[in-house]
This record gives C-alpha cells, sequence and structure tokens, in this order.
C-alpha cells in the first residue's frame, strides 16, 4: 500500500513537472506557483501546528526570514539556491533563539505570544526598510516563470516528503503523544521540549525556504510583506480545513483555498476570507478533522451501501 | 527631545483611557467564560463603523451613537454567544480555550472581509464640527474630544464596576468567574452569566469602537492591531478589577509615548509587544490569574 502511494506520488510529480513545457499561459503557471508555495507553507506549519498541536500564530515571521535573506543575497549575486539555504538558516536560528521561551507558553498562549513575535519583526522590517524592493532590469530581463515553478514544485514535494516521514517517525509519533497530553507524554518518557524545538526546527526551515523561493519568484514588493501575518492564517486556514495533522490535508486545502480565492478575486477582492472564515468556524465545532475526515466518512458510508 | 516629551505623555495617557477599555471587554469574557476572543479587536472595529454610518447617514454624534452602538453590539453578543461561543464552553479549560482562540481567529478574518465589502478598506474617522477643538495648559496641547473620550472610557469602566458589584446578574458573573460549578450548585444560572458577560464585553468593545472612530481613526483592519493592544493590557494588569485594567491601558499608553519619544514613533507599537512576549514568558502558568 505505502509503495503504491510513494508511486502514485511520483507520477504525479513527473506529470506536473512537464507542464510548463506544455502549458504556456503565465496565468496557469503563476497559479499552480501560488498553489505549490501554499502547500509548502501550510505543511510547514502543519508540522508544529498539526502534528505537535501548538498553534504557531507568529509562522510569518520564518518565512519573511527566509524571502529577506535570500533576496538580499541572490540580488548581491549570491546563487540562488546558496541563497535560500541561507535564508532557512538564519529562520532556524531565530526559531532556536525564541523557541526555548516560546515553548514555555502553553496552548493559547504560544498563540497569543508567537503572533506577537511576528508582530514585533514585521515592524520592525517595515521601519527600517520602508522601500520596496524591486529586481534589477538585468534580471528582469532573463525572468523565466517556469523556473521558479519547477523551484516551487521542489520544495513542496520536500516539504509533503518531510511530512510524510515525519509522520511515521518517532519524531512523529513523540510529537503526537504531546498533542495529546502533554504531561502523559512527559512521564513516559518522551523529552517534550527537544521534540518540539525539532519540530520547530523542521517546520521553520521549510517556512524559510518557502519564503527565498517567494523572494525569487516576486518581482516587486515591500520587505515586510512577507512577514505580514496574512501569511500565517493562510497557512492555518489550509491546514485546518484541509484536515489539520494530516499528511494530505494541506495540500487539499491549499488547492481549494487557492483555486476559490483566484476565482472570487475575479469580483470580490478579499471575499473569499469571508466563506472560509465561516467554513474554518464550521470545520472546527463541527468537523476537527478538515475536508480528509470528510472525504473519509464518505467513502466509509459510500463502501456500505 | 525632551521638549516633546511632556507634550506625548499627555496623548499617550489620552489613548491609554481607550486600550483600558478595549480591555475591559475582552478581560471580561476572558475572566468569567474562559474564552479567549482574539476577535474582539473586529468587534471594536464594527463598533467604529457602526458611529461612522450613523454619523455619515443620519447625522448623529458620534458621542449621542454610543446610546446606540452599545445596545446594537450586545445584541451581536448574544447572537456571537448562541452561535459560536456557547458551544465551546461545555470543554474543559485548556481545550476551551484553544477552541475559542481559533474560532476567534476565524470569526475575526470573516468580520474583517465582510468590512472590507461594507465600507471598503480606506481609513476613516468622523470630523465633527468641534474635531479641532483644544485646550492648551502649559504649553501642553489636549484635543478636547480625545479628553473626552479619557473621560467616557473611565465612566463607561466604572459603570460596569457598579454593575458587576451591585447588580444581581452582575454577582452571578462573578460567582461563575470564581467557581462556575460551586455557582451552579448555589442556583446560579451559569449559562445566562456566561450569556451575560459575552454580550456585556461586546458591549464595551462596540463603545470603545466609537471613541476610537471620533479621536483617531479606523479601518476594516485594524481588528489585529486592537485585539493585541487589548491582550498587553491583560498582561500588565491581570484579571479581575476593571479599574485596574483601565490603570493598565494607561501604562501601555504612557510607555508607548516613552518609546516613540527615545527610539522614534515607529517603534511604538514594538515596546507593548516585548512587554507583552516578555511578561508572558515569564509568568506562563500565573499570568492571567488575579
Amino acid at each position: 500500500m505505502t509503495a503504491a502511494r510513494w508511486a502514485a506520488g511520483l507520477v504525479v510529480l513527473a506529470l506536473l513537472a512537464v507542464v510548463p513545457l506544455v502549458v504556456k499561459r503565465d496565468d496557469i503557471l503563476n497559479f499552480l506557483v501560488l498553489t505549490l508555495l501554499t502547500i509548502t507553507l501550510a505543511q510547514s506549519w502543519n508540522i508544529v501546528g498539526g502534528y505537535a498541536g501548538q498553534v504557531n500564530l507568529g509562522h510569518a515571521a520564518f518565512f519573511g526570514l527566509g524571502a529577506l535573506v535570500t533576496r538580499t543575497l541572490w540580488i548581491a549575486g549570491t546563487p540562488v539556491l546558496a541563497a535560500m539555504i541561507a535564508g532557512a538558516a538564519v529562520a532556524v536560528a531565530f526559531a532556536l533563539a525564541v523557541g526555548g521561551a516560546a515553548f514555555r507558553l502553553r496552548g493559547a498562549y504560544f498563540a497569543i505570544g508567537t503572533l506577537a513575535l511576528g508582530e514585533i519583526l514585521r515592524i520592525t522590517v517595515n521601519n527600517t526598510l520602508p522601500e520596496i524592493s524591486t529586481l534589477p532590469m538585468t534580471t528582469i530581463a532573463t525572468y523565466r516563470l517556469a523556473t521558479r515553478y519547477w523551484l516551487a514544485l521542489g520544495l513542496a514535494a520536500l516539504a509533503v516528503i518531510a511530512v510524510a516521514w515525519l509522520a511515521g517517525s518517532r519524531l512523529g509519533l513523540g510529537l503526537q503523544a504531546i498533542r495529546e497530553d502533554e504531561e502523559a507524554a512527559e512521564s513516559t518518557g518522551v523529552g517534550v521540549l527537544r521534540l518540539k524545538l525539532l519540530a520547530l526546527v523542521l517546520s521553520t526551515a521549510l517556512a524559510g525556504l518557502a519564503g527565498g523561493a517567494f523572494a525569487y519568484y516576486h518581482i516587486s514588493y515591500y520587505p515586510s510583506h512577507p512577514f505580514g501575518p496574512h501569511w500565517t492564517f493562510d497557512a492555518v486556514l489550509v491546514t485546518f480545513i484541509g484536515g489539520v495533522g494530516t499528511l494530505h490535508g494541506p495540500i487539499l486545502g491549499a488547492v481549494f483555498y487557492v483555486l476559490l480565492k483566484e476565482y472570487l478575486a475575479i469580483r470580490w477582492v478579499d471575499f473569499h476570507l469571508l466563506i472560509f472564515g465561516a467554513l474554518f468556524i464550521a470545520i472546527v465545532l463541527l468537523l476537527p478533522g478538515g475536508l480528509v475526515e470528510a472525504g473519509a466518512t464518505l467513502r466509509r458510508l459510500v463502501r456500505r451501501s | 527631545m525632551m521638549a516633546v516629551l511632556p507634550q506625548q505623555l499627555v496623548l499617550g495617557l489620552l489613548i491609554g483611557g481607550l486600550y483600558g477599555l478595549a480591555a475591559a471587554g475582552l478581560s471580561l469574557v476572558f475572566g468569567v467564560l474562559k474564552v479567549l476572543n482574539v476577535a474582539h479587536g473586529e468587534l471594536i472595529m464594527l463598533g467604529g463603523y457602526g458611529a461612522f454610518w450613523l454619523f455619515a447617514l443620519s447625522g448623529v454624534d458620534p458621542f449621542a451613537s454610543l446610546v446606540f452602538v452599545i445596545p446594537a453590539m450586545i445584541v451581536l453578543g448574544s447572537v456571537l454567544y448562541w452561535s459560536l461561543f456557547g458551544w465551546i464552553v461545555r470543554y474543559h479549560e485548556e481545550t476551551r480555550i484553544k477552541n475559542s482562540l481559533l474560532i476567534g481567529f476565524g470569526l475575526a478574518l470573516a468580520l474583517h472581509a465582510l468590512a472590507v465589502r461594507l465600507w471598503t478598506a480606506d481609513e476613516r474617522s468622523i470630523t465633527t464640527s468641534y474635531a479641532g477643538a483644544v485646550v492648551e495648559i502649559a504649553g501642553i496641547t489636549i484635543p478636547l474630544v480625545r479628553l473626552a473620550s479619557l473621560v467616557l472610557a473611565f465612566a463607561l469602566i466604572g459603570g460596569l464596576h457598579l454593575l458587576l458589584a451591585r447588580w444581581r446578574w452582575g454577582r452571578a458573573i462573578r460567582a461563575a468567574a470564581d467557581d462556575w460549578e460551586a455557582a451552579l450548585m448555589t442556583g446560579i444560572d451559569v449559562r445566562r452569566a456566561y450569556l451575560l458577560a459575552f454580550a456585556l464585553g461586546t458591549g464595551l468593545a462596540g463603545a470603545a469602537g466609537v471613541l476610537v472612530s471620533v479621536g483617531y481613526s479606523i479601518s476594516p483592519s485594524i481588528g489585529l492591531e486592537w485585539t493585541l493592544k487589548a491582550l498587553i493590557v491583560i498582561v500588565l494588569a491581570g484579571l479581575g478589577s476593571m479599574f485596574g485594567t483601565f490603570a493598565g491601558g494607561l501604562v501601555l499608553g504612557i510607555a508607548e509615548a516613552v518609546s516613540a519619544t527615545v527610539f522614534g514613533g515607529p517603534y511604538r507599537e514594538v515596546v507593548g509587544l516585548v512587554i507583552f512576549f516578555v511578561v508572558l514568558v515569564a509568568r506562563p502558568q500565573g499570568l492571567f490569574a488575579k
């Protein structure tokens, strides 16, 4: 079964990889890049928020740091992949610097504490770097969307593989034990803080890479933009609507979210948030497993009849 | 730098009163229901647009519009309690707080999107005929509208204090906050006390929004900022005393004014958040205790 799943995943990946060779429409490619970035970001949030059950509302800080460092190094002449790795490293370093303190907080306090952290970073970047960041003309002249697409695809695949590995690993099981009952996990010998920090490192490394891909993809934006809380909120919405703490949830959620967002944006800006806000509440109250659980229930019903 | 400090301190004190009022509603809801409504800032935003609408459409004076906005927000609060937050009060405390955070988060997004639809994303404020009136004392300029807001905020907090101390249901609310099981056993309708506390908290948010829209400005995206301000004040002041909350608001206003003078205006917001994070981490368990 698992082998069949890996094979199916590889087929999907191969099909997605040839898309830029066949499809020449920029709007479709842009839509796919956005979806892939959303999958990466949501999946990275899912590690700490879903598997370890710690709702991190400051996730944008790590995405933003990745974007800031990557953009700066890349424009200065560093190869983009090296710049992205440096960006991820800075995001992880920041995570380790604040993680110990932040993980002293439990449940909702962790959520509002990280929210404050994210805002501190956003406001500081906004104050120190108020100028818009635009790619140099020479870079724009050689800009190819397909390269960005493959990069985003590679990252999304990396994030999905990382979470697939995590779900079956000792680390993943320990995280789920922490999520279900922290005291019980601690007393059965799970090193709670160490595991949480490991999860945070994995999560923020992926978020930093996603930020780097954003910096490589977007031609012109304010340096504080990737630090905006909406990046966190998108990741939370997507993960919960898809199915929090599952491998397929963030993928399903991201496709659904970006599709509806782009479709609705044609007529009403931001209207998707009204729908997704309401959907999110409904899922928290009535269907904590999200779309993945809804799908499983549906399949069971079909099989039974 | 020192020359502007007294002026900054006065302005900080004036907005601090609103921070206190904004926090009072959230503190009441959190203290009584053990529900953390992170959409509190969006409720403040709605109250502000209520006053804006009344002023723009029928010329109602913003201070007078409190009479309409507060009851309307109390009704809205009841509806929100019935439809959303009332569902999760049956969970035990930790799950309850976490779920309320998620519901508040969804509500905040939805209300923000709704406000953009209704009033566009533009920043607005209510400009009355007396908007520019100031008094000058010893070289310090005090905008009268903001001074009136501070006084009103204090009066509303005092009213709430009286309500909780003297009114039959106010005492029921305090009993439910202290120990809901004991309250239930003495025959108090805890669910109704919860409903009343949530409705009152929403009404206070509405009042804060009205005062923000007249002395300052509102836009659909002010919600997060005001939620954070209210949370910072609660962390500073703790739960339980409404006058303590008001004082916490004044302290935040002054801290912001000082940091804006020392580090420069843009860092006004950062100081409160840093205090918030440090206090939160230093006292992770006993934080929201009395």
